[in-house]
């Protein structure tokens, strides 16, 4: 099979895709069969119950773990066959990620946390700083670039882990539970940020048990024991319409 | 009574949950403890050989040695004509209950295919003498063109019975081997003659008549006297009250020829008890790496127990008691080790007769290897392991990282350094005190390599084969196995804990993109500069232990090898764990904090 993917439209696409640990009687399906195209730009959330296997579909997508089967392609280079170091590469300079736990480094301050993978990547010192410097401005935390995460609040947090997540100009960011760590106003941080990649054309794939944040999607799928059972094409899902319904704002 | 079963249980349940760790920390405190058990061992059992050696050579309580008359004002003993007078003497003097001699000595050169060395040989009779007389071990007794070799220095010289020889020119053959308790053995021997060089020579015994042949006019033949005091307790009394200690030689007690057979199971006792708390710091460093490394394994384990109802100080105790208990096996296993292994050690050699017997393992030997064991596991677990308890039990629940230390220097330092440099310094600059204990493992190791080889350089130096030094060596290079064998467990403890540290951080990096390769790197490197740091405050650590016993130091080059060996030694050691640190599921790691 080739490795070049057939069609162009998809910037991420799966076929077939499936994870299984154990075997015999205590097989676990976490992921199962499951077929995802996703567009440039789109925003897709994937919601479901604890265990649904939503953390594992994203990490296959993301190339932190590999699938037992299937296929997964990320542009038009297929990753689910790659190397080690090949994934490692792809990490860096496609996809980015946001972590529930914001998994920020306790020793480096904010903008020393969002240089990171610029440096990984062997970008200059000087162009990772510079770029550190405007993503935290993007999401609205210039002023606290020399904290060190302790010093943050949650969403403060939350919102270096995106700048973070996009120092290398991503193709896609995946977002693992974004605001299961966060209170309300710290979701609505958030919830605005992400709008705004929306806005700019980022695209997104995001897991989470959290409407609001699923109502702010392209697209919604629902998953159970590992599989899609639905899928529904969301308009006009926006914050301010979302803030209302979820009543944050007036 | 049910709390200590309960912490007791808990503790081997832990050990058994994780036996490749306890194995290794066990090897780690066995390997100290059994050089101390060597170490203690020693003392004193040179006294047991030499003992039986005395009693079956009828050894003597005094050696007196007299100079011949001489009308030269200025030669020693000259000054005195009536020397030899006074030597005979002694044999009336109060307490003396026998004597043999006054035998003729003179300093020879003997040539053996084609080596030249000096020797003292006295003359004796052909009939057995009442006091000191030298128990033969091979072939006969003096005769006239016959020699006997002192037994250590037949054996250093690889001389045997019929072997030809020339003694002052002239020549000879070796009709026995014998030892004696007159003389300490060979290469510790007194000089009896004249004109002593720095190294007198070994003995060999000859007739009265050979041995004034032998004398020159350079050599004037000395004289030696034996005495058996009633008391042979006031031997060195005698010797101050009768002997002019001034001119070398006066006279011996055989307490003062006790000190120098003993001399060369002195330097080995001395070289064991350095080597022994030289490993016990390594141990100290390794318990505490192994301990700290499985503290960050086991703080959900700690959080479960106190979850249930645990207290911090129940927490605590299993910690301690788990690491107590495989310390009192190291110390019963290092006891029996170094008890097992100390015949080896202490051969009493050519020059005695008599085994040493079964090393003495006395309660104080015991109890002192069993507390350094013990202190060497409380002293490295104490703080982590009340650290541990002390853990938010929320906190240790998500088995949360140990918050790391921040160094702003460093983390600008490395971002314009490749991305294995940055994230080895970076790791290395989160736990500074494990760089130090890496440091400190480093500079004890090479501190011991640097010392051993200038006791080889030592041994080099001497002419003659010397079974003490070469003893003394392998002494010397038995402990820098060890301290190697230690500072590699140490450093892959150091890895292995660095690593699983930096699971948090490392999985990240990786989710950012570093490759396994790079990661693994970055664990490896984090280990080079406490390794060089280690490697060179370790050369003049080294070179003070050489100047502490007296040996000389290494050639400069081989100084300036052992720092960059001890680095990429260290950087190939680190490799293992470090590749395993890199290669853990990266999705894993970062859920485990959600769980």
């Amino acid at each position: 099979m080739s490795d070049i993917a057939d069609t162009s439209t998809s910037v991420l696409r799966t076929r077939g895709l499936c994870k299984r640990y154990g075997q015999g009687e205590s097989l676990v399906r976490a992921v199962d069969d499951v077929d995802l195209d996703v567009a440039a730009g789109e925003t897709v959330a994937v919601m479901g119950p604890s265990g649904c296997g939503k953390s594992t579909l994203l990490h296959l997508l993301g190339g932190l773990d590999r699938p037992s089967d299937g296929e997964v392609w990320l542009g038009e280079r297929r990753i689910d066959q790659s190397g080690e170091k090949a994934l490692a590469r792809m990490r860096r300079t496609a996809v980015g990620f946001v972590f529930q736990a914001f998994h920020l480094m306790d020793e480096l301050t904010a903008v020393e946390n969002v240089e990171l993978p610029a440096l990984l990547a062997r970008r200059s010192p000087r162009a990772a700083r510079h770029r550190a410097t405007e993503l935290l401005e993007q999401v609205g935390l210039a002023d606290r670039a020399g904290f060190l995460p302790a010093a943050l609040s949650g969403g403060q947090r939350q919102r270096v882990a995106v700048a973070r997540a996009l120092s290398n100009d991503p193709l896609v960011v995946f977002a693992d539970e974004p605001t299961g760590n966060l209170d309300s106003a710290a979701t609505l941080e958030v919830l605005r940020l992400f709008e705004s990649l929306h806005e700019a054309g980022q695209t997104l794939v995001v897991v989470t048990h959290d409407s609001r944040i699923a109502a702010t999607a392209d697209r919604l799928i629902s998953m159970r024991d590992g599989a899609f059972v639905d899928e529904t094409r969301l308009t006009g899902g926006t914050l301010r319409q979302l803030g209302s319904l979820a009543g944050f704002e007036g | 009574m049910g709390r200590v079963l309960l912490v007791a249980r808990l503790a081997v349940r832990d050990l058994r949950r994780r036996p490749g760790e306890a194995a290794l920390l066990l090897l780690a405190i066995v390997g100290t403890t059994a050089t101390l058990t060597l170490g203690l061992v020693l003392r004193g059992l040179t006294s047991d050989p030499y003992q039986s050696t005395r009693e079956a050579t009828a050894g003597p309580d005094v050696v007196a040695v007299g100079w011949p008359p001489s009308a030269d004002p200025h030669a020693p003993g000259g000054r005195d004509p009536g020397t030899l007078a006074r030597l005979e003497a002694l044999t009336d003097a109060a307490g003396v209950v026998g004597h043999s001699g006054p035998f003729p000595v003179t300093a020879a050169v003997i040539e053996v295919r084609g080596r030249r060395v000096d020797a003292q040989a006295m003359g004796r009779d052909t009939v057995p003498a009442a006091v000191d007389q030298p128990e033969l071990t091979r072939g006969g007794w003096v005769e006239n063109g016959g020699v006997v070799f002192e037994a250590a220095f037949a054996e250093a010289l690889g001389v045997d019975v019929g072997d030809a020889i020339t003694v002052n020119g002239g020549s000879f053959r070796v009709v026995g081997v014998a030892v004696t308790a007159a003389l300490a053995p060979y290469p510790q021997q007194t000089c009896l003659t004249s004109f002593c060089p720095s190294d007198p020579g070994g003995l060999v015994w000859v007739t009265r008549a050979d041995a004034q042949r032998l004398a020159t006019d350079d050599e004037p033949v000395m004289s030696v006297l034996n005495l058996k005091l009633d008391d042979p307790a006031a031997a060195r009394r005698f010797v101050d009250t009768h002997l002019d200690r001034r001119f070398e030689p006066g006279g011996m007690s055989w307490q003062d020829i006790l000190d120098h057979a003993d001399r060369r199971l002195r330097h080995q006792r001395r070289a064991l008890l350095i080597g022994s708390w030289l490993l016990a710091v390594l141990a100290v460093a390794s318990v505490a790496v192994l301990v700290g490394g499985r503290m960050a394994d086991q703080t959900r384990r700690v959080g479960l127990l106190k979850a249930v109802g645990g207290t911090p100080s129940l927490a605590a105790a299993v910690l301690l008691v788990e690491y107590a208990v495989v310390a009192l096996l190291a110390a019963m296993a290092g006891v029996a080790t170094g008890s097992l292994t100390a015949p080896l050690v202490t051969d009493p050699g050519a020059g005695l007769v008599g085994g040493m017997g079964v090393p003495a393992i006395t309660a104080s030997t015991i109890g002192l290897v069993t507390a350094t064991a013990l202190g060497v596991t409380v002293a490295a677990t104490l703080v982590p392991a009340i650290r541990a308890s002390r853990t938010s039990t929320v906190l240790a629940l998500v088995d949360s990282a140990r918050p790391p230390r921040r160094t702003p220097w460093l983390i600008t330092l490395s971002a314009r350094l490749p991305v294995p440099l940055l994230l080895g310094l970076r790791i290395a600059a989160r736990r500074p005190r494990r760089i130090v204990l890496n440091t400190l493992s480093i500079f004890v190791t090479v501190s011991g390599i640097v010392a051993v080889l200038g006791a080889h350089i030592n041994a080099g130096q001497l002419d003659l084969d010397r079974p003490g030094i070469e003893r003394l060596n392998q002494v010397l290079l038995v402990i820098t196995i060890t301290l190697v064998a230690l500072a590699a467990v140490n450093a892959i403890f150091i890895t292995w804990a660095t690593a699983l540290d930096a699971r948090h951080s490392t999985a990240l990096a990786r989710a950012l993109g570093a490759t396994p390769h790079e990661i693994s790197a970055g664990l490896s490197t984090a280990q080079v500069p406490s390794a060089l740091v280690g490697a060179i405050l370790g050369i003049p650590g080294g070179l003070g232990l050489l100047a502490a016993v007296g040996a000389p130091n290494p050639p400069l080059w081989q100084l300036l090898v052992v720092v960059p060996g001890t680095v990429l030694t260290m950087a190939a050691l680190t490799t293992i764990p470090a590749r395993q640190g890199a290669r853990r599921p990266v999705a894993e790691t970062l859920q485990s904090e959600l769980i």
